[in-house]
């Protein structure tokens, strides 16, 4: 067994090495947050983790933008990490000679509003009545979201990112940056997403939020922290899971074998007879310790209000703005984000003349995919983030 | 080997065939390459036409290396058509040694026309002299370019001669503005005799609109037109 000191010291030299989450506290009062579905919020406490350093001309700064359960720890090891501890979520696409590479550019990931990893959420505690907000949490959207990442960026000095990229809600956290500060941005990389969530998602998401609202210990959201509706919460993720694999990766993964016996046992009350049952009971399980139920309910809700088309009038209207390069990228298995969804963006930014690139690229993994197929992205995302980069810097040359 | 004995037509240096292209893009367009491999043709128009551009390219290596040159690139299958482009979004597009070489070469010829409004088209002439030639003295398939195919692994699927080509564009009601035959690496405008001299041609083309038919930028589906610069 390696001490901790020893773990510590041999994760330095890889990737990021040894991070930290860092908390800001914005929209303080009288500075509320003026949400999209009315109302106000603050103050709001952010949390966050950089990796790189930003250039003195804050040229070099990029912002990943976490999908549905994701949280601020996109790369690197905490210092009290176990031997079992995995590294950040998106850790093989971010460090020292990778694609976000940390010795050129400057990275930020943070958790998003209404989350469970340290930025405020439904589960936080509502100052004015020193309680958690439960289902008392005004309700949020992608745009609300989006107002507090790039309130973040601002308080972190930077003026204008040099790409936002993102993965299937990340991904509309992009498009909606995007639309909402044209100017805040050079790059963006929109991986898996959409303009909107389509009817079969949001299908899902109701089954998910079914879930948890029937499991006795909802409790109309009102559970003590730590308790709460753990069934119905890791019934949720079971099913969302199945939508981020494919038919194809699941047979690979699985196929039809059996877990723990040769042959059929035919006993009807274990639950676990097949692989992939165990799989995704564990998937399960793992989810409910480290997610809130009624967080889900908020995100899964601000998933299936994003409309760009309905928000804008078109698309066009709200992609036409920015003068941002776009790299977007689907999956050929993704039956949740599909591809036609990708062209319906590439089509609207071809219209209004944007700089837009395209690719569906071929993995089994499904919606996965980007957060599993890491080279792939790498071999497309190096030269688009090396092209925006070397563009903005012969600009602020020639000024 | 048989294929070696027979006459392979040249491949028109890349740089004849680019050089002829810019000549005749008007600075400031906004041009679409199908095919357009490493993006090489489309940084040039960016460069030196100040061209607003997009490539369509299948091969990922070629795309990927089009993005490392900061062109714009969509992945896509020629044979598939251009749907994902809206309707007169470019005032060039451009198809330089392909026509012959995609599946459905009147839709694609179609398709051009409906999403820009100049057409420029680079295509191999099956009407030359040696051509003809080898298929009266030898009786075979010809074979053509820098690489000695086979009928049956060739990447040419349509040949065509000038005249063939004349006949497709009145038929679908394209308007050949010009046409500029490339013999032995030149660009030879009003050749005598091209169709037996050339190896290729460049034709400049026009959709001719009927009088029934809305301008090609109304019909955008998302309710707003493309700005287009001259």
């Amino acid at each position: 067994m390696a001490t901790q000191q020893e773990l510590s010291e041999t994760r330095q030299d890889s990737g990021v090495g040894i991070v930290q989450t860092r908390l800001a506290t914005l929209f303080a009062p009288p500075n509320w947050l003026k949400l999209a579905g009315g109302g106000e919020l603050g103050p709001i406490q952010v949390a966050y983790e950089t990796y790189g350093e930003l250039t003195p001309a804050k040229d070099n700064a990029i912002f990943i933008c976490h999908a549905l359960t994701g949280d601020a720890h996109a790369a690197g090891y905490y210092e009290d990490d176990d031997e079992k501890a995995k590294p950040g979520w998106w850790d093989d696409l971010i460090g020292p000679g990778r694609t976000l590479d940390t010795d050129k550019y400057y990275v930020i990931c943070a958790n998003v509003l209404g989350g469970c990893q340290g930025t405020t959420g439904p589960g936080s505690i509502n100052p004015e009545t020193n309680q958690s907000y439960r289902l008392g949490f005004p309700f949020i959207t992608v745009g609300d979201i989006v107002e507090v990442h790039s309130a973040l960026t601002r308080h972190l000095g930077i003026e204008q990112l040099l790409a936002v990229i993102g993965g299937s809600l990340g991904g509309m956290q992009v498009l909606e940056w995007a639309a909402r500060f044209p100017d805040q941005l050079r790059g963006a990389i929109c991986l898996a997403s959409a303009a909107q969530l389509s009817a079969q998602g949001i299908a899902f998401n109701a089954v998910g939020r079914r879930a948890i609202k029937t499991d006795p210990e909802f409790k109309d959201g009102e559970y003590e922290t730590g308790a709460g509706p753990r069934y119905g919460l890791a019934l949720a993720r079971m099913i969302a899971h199945i939508t981020y694999l494919s038919d194809q990766s699941i047979e690979m993964k699985f196929g039809r074998r059996l877990q723990d016996h040769d042959t059929f046992t035919y006993e009807m009350l274990p639950e676990v007879e097949f692989q992939v049952e165990s799989y995704l009971h564990y998937q399960g399980k793992r989810f409910v310790e480290r997610f809130d139920a009624n967080s889900y309910l908020y995100l899964t809700r601000a998933m299936d209000y994003f409309d760009l088309v309905s928000q804008h009038g078109s698309l066009v209207n709200a992609l036409g703005k920015t003068e941002a390069r776009f790299l977007i990228a689907s999956y050929d298995s993704d039956w949740l984000f599909t591809t036609s969804q990708s062209k319906e963006l590439v089509r609207a930014l071809i219209e209004c003349g944007k700089h837009v690139s395209f690719i569906e690229l071929k993995s089994p993994f499904g919606h996965d995919s980007f957060l599993i197929e890491i080279e792939q992205l790498n071999r497309m995302i190096t030269p688009f983030l090396e092209q925006a980069y070397s563009t903005r810097l012969a600009e602020s040359n020639r000024t | 080997m048989r294929a070696q004995h027979r006459y392979c037509m040249q491949d028109p240096s890349l740089e004849v065939t680019d050089k002829l292209l810019l000549e005749q893009i008007q600075p400031g367009s906004r041009v679409l390459d199908l095919g357009c491999g490493d993006g090489r043709l489309l940084a040039r128009l960016r460069e030196e036409r100040d061209a607003s551009v997009l490539g369509i390219e299948i091969d990922i290596t070629q795309h990927h290396a089009a993005i490392a040159r900061g062109v714009p690139v969509i992945q896509a299958d020629l044979d598939e058509g251009l749907l994902d482009i809206p309707d007169g979004a470019f005032d060039y597009v451009v198809l330089s040694q392909t026509l012959q070489q995609v599946l459905h070469p009147k839709q694609l010829l179609e398709e051009m026309v409906r999403v820009a409004k100049k057409a420029l088209v680079v295509v191999p002439n099956f009407g030359n002299w040696r051509i003809r030639l080898q298929v009266l003295k030898q009786g075979r398939a010809p074979v053509t370019e820098v690489l000695p195919y086979e009928w049956y692994n060739t990447p040419n699927l349509h040949l065509m001669s000038m005249h063939d080509f004349q006949d497709l564009m009145r038929l679908l009601g394209i308007e050949i503005l010009q046409e500029v035959p490339i013999i032995n690496h030149q660009a030879v405008e009003k050749a005598w005799l091209a169709n037996l001299r050339a190896q290729h041609v460049l034709y400049v083309l026009q959709r001719v609109e009927g009088p029934a038919e809305l301008p090609a930028s109304h019909h955008t589906s998302t309710g707003q037109s493309t700005p287009i610069t001259h």
